[in-house]
């Protein structure tokens, strides 16, 4: 590392080096049966370096020649990108914990125990539906240094769980799946399981749905699967620079609902999402991009602020194999005031929406979105009547955030690592279904 | 490399060993907007095995391959800990095969400034749609590696592949109305295959600039035409996905709704999917699989009857039928689950004229953002569409979703186009694996009750 820094050195500007390594244990169940343990090693090294002024980049998982590394990141830097920053100083403003020394202690026999567990508590349920499960725990190292005397390290701990419940009648099929991620060591998955039960159960029965305008329910997790990706391309500042995102002109502007205010913040102890630095070394913040309704921030990593004329917020992060571009840590949701059962009996007729596909396949940046309701319940009467099937929730994520809301629910709740949302409760989109 | 491997391998107890090493390098080169952004070179160097012990996987996965045989007897000890009853893998005779890559025009021999030359030719033409062009993006990918496989069987293969991609895509505006038009593609030996694209990347940009006027569809049924893009994708997504027998093996009300002989699409609907498919480039194309299984052709529907699946060597096994070469694993920091290759739609004979002229009311989707499946239902996204009345084509629509369900939308399928085409733009994912090369091929379709999601 130290050394692959002097190299780069001696013929570039500036230099960074971004390690990482990772040791992870993910045990698989199919089927309802233990099917694999798998222990899974990792380590790279990426090298950027800015030389008469353009952006080189390399990386390898092949340590064995830093030379060569240097030499190809010199290379390709005669057609790179000229350079508009500089790399960051180490300033580590905060500490944010990341780590769980209790999941590195996990036994494998352990992790073997939570899977079983979760598949048994949906059996006891109904012994026809077949599970996949999976539980995971992994540890990473980072570590970034840079010709500006940057050189920060941490340590970060995974552990995740995920259950997949498949249930086959007649011709139809149902799959409900719920997953968790957290860095903190979990006892157990009972609660995840509890709702994926009573997601079965409200799903015995199977609605008819009208092709018309009508009140939907987005739960959280319909909220990650079906909306949050637009806003995600529009606060980008990559989009924000080209002029392509349709909020780029209105920072200050008063476009959503008042009762919405939405963070960036990777500085949550104990989201995967956290962490003191981005991966260029910039430290991280809470930082707001909607404030009660009012367009407040986009997110930049070094370079797109440089191009831009503003400062990174810290939001550069990046693989092993791609240079850093501007990305979201944790996206938080301020709850709102509704009960979630209070939003269900206040409607005559409607849809809940939980899990979508297809969402993402389509005009993202305009706000569009279009999605087939993979798991969806009719409401009647204040009253869930059973799953929807062959139905389509269309609309504009912009549109419907500023005069289509009617309630946000009261508990802001995390969808797998990187979002806490509440459920939110529209007044009318567009639903199309088959007769 | 096979000495190492092979005295690695030796004297090990399981059921069923494999190894891979895999060396890989790769250049990415991207403009966006009028600026080169990212141009790239990386290597990556590693290695995994797998072994099976009475029905239970271990799996280990490393970058330090000098450690292979501690490696080894890790994956042993966890399948040990994950054992059940028995192992069920099919027997494929051993292979000792040495496949260098066979180029056309190998990317490696041309210059990264000719490269560079081309994709700024390239993206030149996406801005030259207009003043209302707002954004482009163009990107360049390719990709080089060799792996070597061995397995307890006694098979040792070593293969060389290629995989070059390139998108691009044109942001039009109109104050908050943003379109885009974007066109992908790739191939598996040909840098020739991306070297003349300047008509078609113009086009895409066109397209964003006519879709600023197109109004959104209304949402219901409704009788579509796809276009060859886009039903190419509606084969992956409907049918593909459904036949990886690894949904089904081990789901016994699954096994007995897709019972081979069962009729899910009229006389004249055949689907084939395999990595040998005689079309030259193909990304999904190969000699051997992740198991060592060499690739084939395998029909899944025939004349409208349910007649095969994809299989790996266990779902092969264990559902008795015939292993297909269909186990990917897209590097190897991942164990192989079975996956399409090549996937298409064989022509029929309807014209496009014929299959338009007595629609009342429709909508003629064309081109793809892509689609996913839950295997009973599933989703295909139109890049752009047309209604249709009284069997001509009427207004521009912008992007639209469609949704089916395989076992009414195949049935609905009433006509099948003359006019294939293979798009290589394609990428898989699954299981966390993605993207993974793939290539699909269809002619028009033309389905009946389609549900279109709109407002």
């Amino acid at each position: 590392m130290v050394d692959l820094l002097a190299l780069a050195a001696r013929v570039a500007e500036e230099a960074e080096v971004y390690q990482e390594t990772g040791l992870g244990t993910p045990v698989s169940f199919e089927s309802n049966r233990l099917k694999s343990l798998q222990t899974k090693e990792s380590t790279g090294v990426a090298l950027r370096i800015v030389r008469n002024g353009r952006i080189g980049f390399s990386s390898t998982t092949d340590l064995r020649n830093p030379q060569l590394l240097v030499d190809r990141a010199v290379a390709v830097s005669k057609f790179g990108a000229e350079a508009k920053f500089s790399f960051p100083r180490s300033s580590v403003t905060r500490e944010v914990q990341v780590y769980d020394p209790l999941i590195e202690g996990m036994s494998v026999e352990t992790l073997i125990a939570l899977g079983q567990a979760m598949i048994d508590k949906v059996r006891q349920y109904n012994p026809d539906i077949l599970c996949d499960a999976g539980i995971s725990k992994s540890i990473g190292r980072v570590r970034i240094m840079n010709t500006s005397g940057g050189d920060i390290s941490y340590e970060k701990t995974y552990m995740a769980g995920s259950i997949h419940g498949n249930l086959v009648r007649g011709t139809d099929m149902l799959d409900i799946y719920d997953s968790k991620v957290t860095c903190e060591m979990v006892p157990t998955y009972d609660e995840l399981v509890e709702q994926l039960v009573k997601k079965f159960e409200y799903a015995e029965r199977i609605a008819d749905v009208p092709t018309k305008p009508m009140p939907v329910i987005f739960t959280p997790k319909g909220v990650a699967a079906t909306l949050i990706l637009p806003l995600q391309s529009a606060f980008n500042g990559k989009s924000v620079l080209q002029g392509a995102s349709p909020l780029g002109d209105k920072l200050d502007q008063k476009l959503f609902d008042e009762r919405f205010s939405i963070f960036d913040d990777a500085t949550i102890d104990l989201a995967p999402g956290s962490a003191v630095c981005d991966d260029e070394g910039v430290p991280t913040r809470r930082m707001p991009l909607v404030d009660k309704g009012v367009v407040r921030n986009f997110y930049y990593d070094l370079q797109t602020a440089g191009l831009a004329g503003t400062k990174s917020t810290g939001n550069g992060y990046r693989s092993l194999w791609t240079m850093p571009a501007p990305s979201t840590s944790s996206i938080i949701f301020e709850a709102g005031d509704t009960p979630y059962k209070a939003m269900i009996s206040d409607i005559k007729e409607g849809i809940i929406v939980e899990q979508v596909m297809g969402a993402w396949a389509g005009n993202v940046l305009s706000g569009d979105f279009s999605a087939n309701i993979h798991l969806g319940f009719k409401i009647e009467n204040g009253k869930i009547m059973g799953r929807v099937k062959d139905t389509m929730v269309a609309d504009n994520v912009f549109e419907i955030f500023k005069n289509n809301l009617v309630a946000l629910g009261q508990e802001s709740v995390w969808v797998g690592g990187a979002l806490k949302v509440p459920a939110m409760y529209f007044h009318s989109l567009s639903i199309s279904s088959k007769q | 490399m096979r000495d190492m491997i092979t005295s690695a391998l030796s004297g090990k107890q399981a059921d069923y060993i494999e190894v891979h090493i895999e060396e890989r390098e790769a250049n990415r080169l991207s403009f966006r907007a009028r600026e080169l952004e990212e141009v790239s070179n990386t290597s990556d160097l590693g290695g995994n095995v797998r072994a099976l012990v009475k029905g239970g996987w271990g799996f280990s996965s490393f970058n330090d391959i000098t450690k292979l045989g501690e490696m080894i007897n890790l994956a042993v000890e966890h399948a040990r800990s994950a054992q059940g009853e028995k192992s069920e893998l099919a027997q494929v005779a051993p292979v000792v095969d040495v496949v260098p890559l066979n180029a056309k025009k190998d990317p490696r021999q041309v210059s990264l400034s000719d490269k560079k030359q081309l994709m700024e030719e390239y993206n030149e033409a996406l801005w030259g749609a207009g003043p209302s062009i707002q954004t482009t993006r163009s990107s360049y990918h390719d990709s080089f590696s060799k792996t070597y496989f061995a397995n307890s069987r006694g098979s040792y293969i070593e293969q060389e592949k290629l995989d070059i991609t390139a998108s691009f895509l044109a942001l039009a505006r109109d104050g908050d109305n943003v379109q885009q038009g974007h066109i992908s593609t790739g191939n598996s030996n040909d840098f020739g295959a991306v070297e003349s694209l300047h008509q078609e990347v113009e086009k895409a940009a066109k397209r964003a600039v006519s879709l600023l006027s197109a109004k959104p569809v209304k949402g219901g049924e409704y009788t579509v035409i796809l276009d060859q893009r886009l039903a190419g994708v509606f084969a992956h997504e409907a049918f593909g996905h459904l036949s990886e027998a690894d949904h089904v093996y081990e789901n016994p009300r699954l096994k007995e709704l897709l019972v081979l002989g069962r009729t899910f699409g009229r006389p004249f609907l055949s689907i084939f999917d395999g990595a040998a498919i005689p079309v030259s480039g193909l990304r999904g194309s190969y000699k051997y699989d992740s198991e060592g299984t060499p690739g084939q052709k395998t029909y899944l529907i025939e004349n409208g009857v349910l007649v095969g699946r994809l299989h790996s060597l266990e779902t092969a096994a264990t559902m008795n039928e015939c292993a297909t070469g269909n186990a990917r694993a897209i590097s190897y920091r991942y164990a192989p689950i079975v996956r399409m290759t090549n996937t298409a739609i064989e022509p029929g004979n309807t014209s496009f004229q014929d299959m338009i002229s007595d629609i009342k009311e429709g909508v003629y989707a064309r081109g793809s953002f892509g689609g996913e499946t839950g295997i009973e239902m599933f989703t295909f996204s139109a890049e752009e569409a047309y209604m249709i009345r009284n069997g001509q084509l009427a207004e521009l629509l912008r992007s639209v979703l469609l949704s089916g369900n395989v076992f009414e939308t195949l049935q609905n399928i009433e006509a099948v186009g003359d006019d294939i085409v293979w798009q290589n733009g394609g990428g898989c994912g699954k299981g966390g694996q993605s993207p993974l090369p793939v290539s699909m091929g269809s002619p028009h379709i033309r389905i009946a009750r389609c549900v279109v999601g709109g407002r």
